[in-house]
């Protein structure tokens, strides 16, 4: 583990990438998925659109995806760009689904009473129908963060930054220290950005623990 | 005012769920809209606030067209209670009332006084503001829906089986003090309901609907439960209508008549059957023999006892029919003994309210 101590500098900095890299499309993804999948739930015949369009990004390997993306974009090669959009197109993918889910399954007894006291649908929507999807958006956003972290790695094969330039360097100039640790970096990564977004959720949603402790106690 | 003038829905998938509906709802009172299920009630309902759109006809309150209004706008002067209460679950209790002073864009310390207002005029404690819904028992909803839909303080409530999901003892309780808000607020009320006894109950005027979306009959209940105008609403104003139609008639002209009293301990009367009463002149249960003083071992329970003040002539009948002397007793407006009436008295008063209608 001596690498490691002598190398804190190089790997604060490929964590930081790293972390870039993979959250800032998860939160460019969320935000674009949140009209789309409004969207996509109002209109029948663009519900099944959206949803398969999005199924289908999914599908594309990411790494053709890398390394398709800069004839599309004109980015350079090795341009950040390229895995901001890139991880983008998969975060939106993963999460239009989700919010077009979540917002499915708001009981229309509640849209209708909303709409009985005289809320207008887009601002029913906001303070309606968004807030009771959240625990779903939010479990959606979860995977897509993890997922997302660890598609940067596969970037970073082809030369990108991110922890998982530790593993090629470290394959290539065989130090196994650097291997293991930039592994246990990226799944410690991912359980902490996990853990956190679960926080925030109960933060987020204290009636939710409070309907499910009702249940709870209503069925022991 | 609401008034339905010709008003028709098809749904695009053809079904007529209301044909050609004339109707009144006058201001102030409350309306039911009672039928079988499928005929057309809770569309009716929802047409009045536009949330769903007539095919052909017009509706107004107060007498503007409501095709004529914002939609929105509208609605926020409509209060409407269903019958899942339909609270949002991530509003606490307090906010889910302040839902449309917020709406009409009261600041939100206004909006929150408002609500706590209308939660303790709907019974609910205040400790109960805090909460979720999740955290209420069907009954306690359902008073925050009716809370909610009072919050403004519209004209109009619209009501869609709002209590059809509660036991039946928080039913009646829900009921009786649907009755006591209304006496104070006098809103605007129409009321959806497949219970024919709750359309009796809580009606000032109830619309009968028969399958098809047709009104069959719109008439006070006593009238309904006296003169079904056909065969359909017979039926479905159901068993026992003769008795339940007493409910409606008052017991003020009975004659009432002399009843044995005697306190504790004093030794009775008469032959046969005495009240005991307590010092307040109030009834404590019936003797009939012996020859001693009466003592508390040998009383007999008593049956109902009636208001004649205010009682109608089936609590007469009924207070007839329970008591073990075969004789009704009459009570004033703090329950002292005026009286007994017997079940033949009743029967008389019938006779006379039906021969004085023939002539009006
Ligand atoms: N959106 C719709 N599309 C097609 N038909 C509908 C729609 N809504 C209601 N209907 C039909 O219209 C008729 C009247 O429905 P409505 O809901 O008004 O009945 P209801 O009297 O309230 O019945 P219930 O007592 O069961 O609530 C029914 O036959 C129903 O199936
Ligand atoms: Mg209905």
């Amino acid at each position: 583990m001596n690498w490691v101590s002598q190398n804190l500098g190089f790997i604060a900095g490929l964590l930081s990438d790293h972390i870039v890299f993979s959250l800032v499309p998860v939160v460019i993804g969320l935000v674009l998925a949140i009209p789309l999948g409004w969207l996509a739930n109002r209109a029948g015949v663009g519900r099944t659109v959206v949803v398969n369009l999005a199924g289908l990004l999914y599908t594309i390997p990411s790494l053709a995806l890398f390394v398709f993306l800069p004839v599309v974009l004109g980015t350079g090669i090795l341009d950040p760009v390229n895995v901001i959009v890139a991880l983008t197109v998969y975060s939106l993918a993963l999460l239009v689904r989700t919010v077009a889910d979540a917002l499915e399954a708001v009981p229309p007894v509640l849209v209708d009473a909303a709409t009985a006291m005289g809320y207008a649908p887009v601002r029913r929507f906001l303070a309606v129908e968004l807030p009771v999807s959240v625990p779903v958006i939010l479990a959606g956003v979860r995977v897509a963060a993890v997922s997302s972290i660890s598609l940067v790695t596969v970037g970073s094969v082809i030369g990108f930054g991110g922890l998982g330039q530790m593993f090629t360097d470290g394959f290539q100039r065989d130090i196994t220290a650097e291997v293991v640790a930039g592994i246990v970096l990226v799944v410690a990564l991912a359980l902490v950005v996990d853990g956190l977004l679960l926080l925030v959720g109960r933060l987020l949603t204290p009636w939710d623990r409070a309907a499910r402790a009702t249940r709870q106690g209503a069925t022991a | 005012m609401i008034e339905f003038r010709g008003v028709t829905k098809r749904f695009p998938d053809g079904t007529v769920a209301v044909d050609a509906l004339d109707l009144v709802v006058d201001s102030g009172r409350i309306t039911v809209f009672v039928g079988p299920s499928g005929c057309g009630k809770t569309t009716s309902l929802r047409m009045i606030n536009r949330m769903i759109e007539p095919s052909s006809g017009s509706i107004s309150v107060e007498g503007t067209d409501i095709m004529s209004r914002d939609a929105a706008e509208l609605r926020r002067g409509i209060g409407y209670v269903i019958q899942q209460a339909g609270l949002f679950p991530h509003r606490t209790i307090l906010d889910n009332v302040a839902t449309v002073p917020l709406l009409l864009g009261w600041n939100k310390k206004q909006a929150r006084e408002r609500a706590a207002e209308l939660m303790d005029t709907v019974g609910l404690a205040p400790e109960m503001a805090k909460r979720y819904p999740a955290q209420l028992s069907g009954g306690q909803q359902q008073r925050v829906g009716v809370a909610r839909a009072l919050a403004a303080d519209p004209p109009v409530l619209l009501m869609d089986e709002p209590f059809s999901a509660v036991d039946p003892i928080v039913r009646e309780t829900l009921q009786d003090e649907l009755l006591r808000l209304q006496s104070e607020l006098g809103k605007t009320i129409v009321f959806v309901t497949h219970d024919i006894d709750e359309a009796i109950k809580l009606g000032d005027k109830v619309a009968v609907f028969r399958t098809g979306g047709r009104l069959a009959q719109y008439d006070e209940p006593g009238v309904l439960l006296s003169r079904p105008a056909d065969d359909f609403v017979d039926s479905f104003v159901g068993r026992d209508r003769g008795y339940r139609g007493l409910g409606f008639l008052s017991s003020a002209g009975l004659p009432i008549g002399d009843l044995p009293t005697v306190a504790l301990g004093d030794r009775l009367p008469s032959e046969g059957w005495a009240l005991v009463v307590d010092g307040e002149h109030r009834p404590l249960g019936w003797v009939d023999r012996g020859s001693g003083p009466v003592d508390e071992a040998a009383l007999v329970p008593g049956g109902s006892l009636y208001d004649a003040g205010s009682g109608s002539l089936r609590a007469a009948l009924d207070a007839a029919l329970s008591s073990p002397a075969g004789r009704g007793v009459a009570v004033d407006g703090d329950g002292r003994v005026l009286g007994s009436i017997g079940a033949d008295d009743v029967l008389r008063a019938l006779a006379d309210a039906r021969s004085d209608e023939n002539v009006a």
